[in-house]
């Protein structure tokens, strides 16, 4: 059975040149703290990465702190962004942000897209506010216009953080320069290995670490860095990415998958070129999961718990699409993706609808 | 072929799964969950899983079988824990893991099966399936003090057909367990489940509360000829032939009739049976017909000689000798070892 990986919004493969910084890192000796020779070395390749994700991400090195990831980094922000501050989140916010305790919700588009009218209006009652939104949405790929965010959050005097983590690698913008105060991203969502992240968080912004600890990340967080981690997202972050081909792929499966009855929430506006929301209307989303990976193809649905149980996706119903919420699947498309996955793809998604239309649905 | 086992966690559908996939089908693991298990043990913060849905994940990694996790909490609520709830209302006394069995393991879950592609589902019940000359014919475990037969009964001849039950065959649990352990599974020697899933505590009165608050409310305790002999706090804490939780007056009498109605409890003393006993819902593993068979009338009940008549979608039964019934409880019939058919009590 041929295999497919479809599901680079949960993880992208690991690609070569990351697989040999890390390697390589984990070859050195020493720990980036210690002030003798091989404390040096593994010093050299710490700092290097961070020039490297400062370039990428069009900030300072002194800007960059590195994490375990996004979640981590996503806490960081709150933390240091959101003292003394009410804080607002998108209503189609991943769970790090959305379930943040005392975290007001903002309305999203029917289309994804955030409802600015509906942010500069909350914030002229609440100004001085935290608002914490996604670059990019994981499960339907929707961009929201961070820039104009950014734009009615300053005229508030609110603060904006970015969780850029769907849009690091794929559609990249200096956000900073758009006025963010910081964003978040995780090295694994961009072809990484997992386990290291960052925030990147404009000058003069005051960070009191989590965790203490040994006092790195210049004290902001404390922990001794995963370096081969640190230093294969380095090596990523710099990975050219085919927007056009990729886009063009995504597009064909969509066309398909519509033409067979899907609906592809989201797709009128501007959104990442490898993903797609398609919900099959009647069909649970468990059972097209099912039905998927023993055809050998990996995609994903909603938001897993870890019990490996589907909950219907806060996104879809944020988006107005009710019980159908429970009846999408995500299509991410890796960054190694070739023409070659669309009638593989579409034979197994053809083969699917028939299967789940045909029998009763397990509409329970 | 392609096989679809229904996997709890527990030792006995590890082991089945284990069995499966040593035999060379193509083994594909499904989960029911049922409950949220953190809301149900109050625990803050714990997993809606608990810890087994991660066992049955780990046998099936460790199995290398595909396996996935169903969410059946809706289905369960309103098919299982609200219908035990309205049963105690009505004043019956009722088998969740018989509406379970019926509704979601050899309902939702084989019909799943079907949809995936499988030939077959196994389970982990003790009870054996054989072909007989009207099909498939379903039959008591090896081990009496493991068969699950009564539990099944509902199981139609097409669902049964569809089932195998590899453990009925094995002479005793710690034959299981053995199995379990050469086959590496950490689950072996995993405690056996006890009781009623959903109701961790083991007690029931918390369920009713909370689906049929009126079943918990007081009423009167009466004798047969209608004198008031004190009160009780709710119906859903008796059940037919009771002798527990009954007022002095009615020392040495058990519990004859339950009426939802007047949340009336009826008493009166012991060993006034009746013969007849009327069943609806019956399930028929072999034609319906006119027939001498014996019967079990509660999971744990010794075997009755009995007449059975089909009548509509019911049945009645005389006993050869008369007997408490309690109406919710099956009635499972058996001619030897093989189970022919079932009931529920009204």
């Amino acid at each position: 059975m041929t295999r497919l990986y479809l599901d680079a919004n949960a993880t992208e493969p690991l690609c070569p040149a990351a697989r040999g910084a890390a390697l390589a890192a984990m070859e050195t000796l020493g720990n980036p703290s210690s002030i003798h020779a091989p404390g040096r070395a593994a010093r050299h390749i710490l700092e290097t990465a961070r020039e490297a994700v400062a370039r990428a991400c069009l900030a300072r090195p002194a800007d960059v702190i590195f994490c375990s990831g996004a979640t981590e980094a996503n806490a960081l922000a709150m933390h240091a962004l959101g003292k003394g501050r009410p804080i607002l989140v998108g209503a189609t916010e991943h769970d790090s942000i959305r379930t943040a305790p005392s975290a007001a919700i903002l309305r999203v588009n029917q289309d994804g897209t955030l409802d600015l009218a509906g942010l500069d209006e909350t914030l002229a009652a609440q100004p001085g506010a935290l608002v914490c939104l996604m670059a990019a949405n994981n499960e339907t790929g929707v961009l929201h216009d961070i820039e104009a965010a950014a734009k009615i959050c300053a005229a508030h005097g609110a603060l904006l953080h970015v969780d850029a983590v769907q849009a690091i690698g794929r559609a990249n913008r200096g956000w900073l320069g758009m006025g963010a105060a910081s964003f978040s991203l995780s090295g694994h969502k961009f072809g990484g290995p997992m386990g290291a992240g960052a925030l990147i968080i404009r000058r003069g912004i005051e960070v009191e670490a989590l965790t203490k600890g040994g006092g790195q990340e210049q004290g902001r967080r404390g922990g001794t860095q995963a370096l081969p981690a640190i230093a294969g997202l380095a090596a990523a972050i710099t990975q050219p990415y085919n927007n056009a081909q990729i886009a063009s792929i995504r597009d064909e499966i969509e066309a398909f998958c519509t033409s067979l009855g899907a609906i592809a929430p989201g797709s009128t506006a501007p959104r990442l070129p490898n993903t797609t929301s398609l919900i099959l209307p009647g069909v649970r989303a468990e059972t097209q999961l099912i039905a998927l990976d023993m055809a050998g193809i990996a995609v994903s649905a909603g938001s897993a718990c870890s019990s490996g149980k589907l909950a219907a996706s806060h996104v879809l119903t944020a988006m107005g699409y009710g019980e159908q919420a429970g009846q999408a699947i995500r299509v991410s498309l890796p960054w190694n993706v070739t023409a070659d996955v669309v009638p593989l793809f579409t034979a197994a998604y053809a083969a699917m609808v028939k299967r789940c239309l045909r029998a009763p649905a397990h509409s329970a | 072929m392609r096989v679809a086992v229904a996997m709890s966690g527990g030792v006995d559908s590890s082991v089945v799964a284990g069995l499966m996939a040593r035999a060379g089908h193509e083994v594909i693991g499904i989960t029911l969950q049922l409950y949220d298990h953190g809301a149900a043990t109050a625990r803050k913060g714990a997993c809606c899983a608990g810890q087994d849905i991660y066992d049955a994940k780990r046998v099936a990694d460790r199995l290398g079988i595909a396996h996935y996790v169903v969410d059946s909490e809706a289905r369960f609520k309103n098919s299982v824990m609200s219908a035990f709830a309205d049963a105690y209302a009505a004043g019956e006394t009722p088998v969740p893991c018989i509406a379970c069995n019926q509704h979601l393991k050899f309902g939702d879950l084989l019909d799943m099966a079907r949809d995936f592609g499988a030939e077959a589902m196994a389970t982990g019940h003790y009870v054996r399936r054989l072909d007989g000359p009207e099909g498939a014919e379903m039959h008591q475990a090896v081990d009496p003090s493991r068969d699950q037969s009564w539990f099944l009964f509902a199981t139609t001849r097409e669902q049964l057909d569809f089932c195998r039950f590899p453990l009925g065959d094995y002479a005793s649990k710690a034959e299981v367990r053995a199995v379990a352990a050469e086959m590496g599974l950490a689950v072996a020697e995993k405690a056996d489940s006890q009781d009623i899933c959903f109701v961790p505590s083991g007690s029931y009165a918390g369920i009713v509360e909370k689906f049929r608050p009126d079943a918990l409310e007081a009423g009167e305790v009466v004798a047969e000829d209608g004198r008031v002999l004190g009160s009780h706090q709710g119906i859903a804490r008796y059940t037919i032939g009771q002798a527990k939780r009954l007022p002095d007056a009615a020392a040495h009498m058990v519990v004859k009739k339950i009426e939802p109605g007047t949340r009336r409890i009826i008493v009166g003393p012991r060993g006034t049976h009746s013969a007849v006993v009327r069943l609806r819902g019956v399930n028929w593993l072999t034609a319906p017909r006119p027939l001498r068979a014996e019967v079990k009338l509660r999971a744990r009940d010794s075997l009755r000689g009995a007449s059975i008549t089909p009548e509509g979608t019911g049945a009645v039964l005389t006993l050869d000798e008369p007997a408490l019934a309690a109406p919710g409880q099956a009635a499972v019939f058996y001619d030897g070892t093989r189970i022919l058919g079932g009931g529920f009590i009204i």
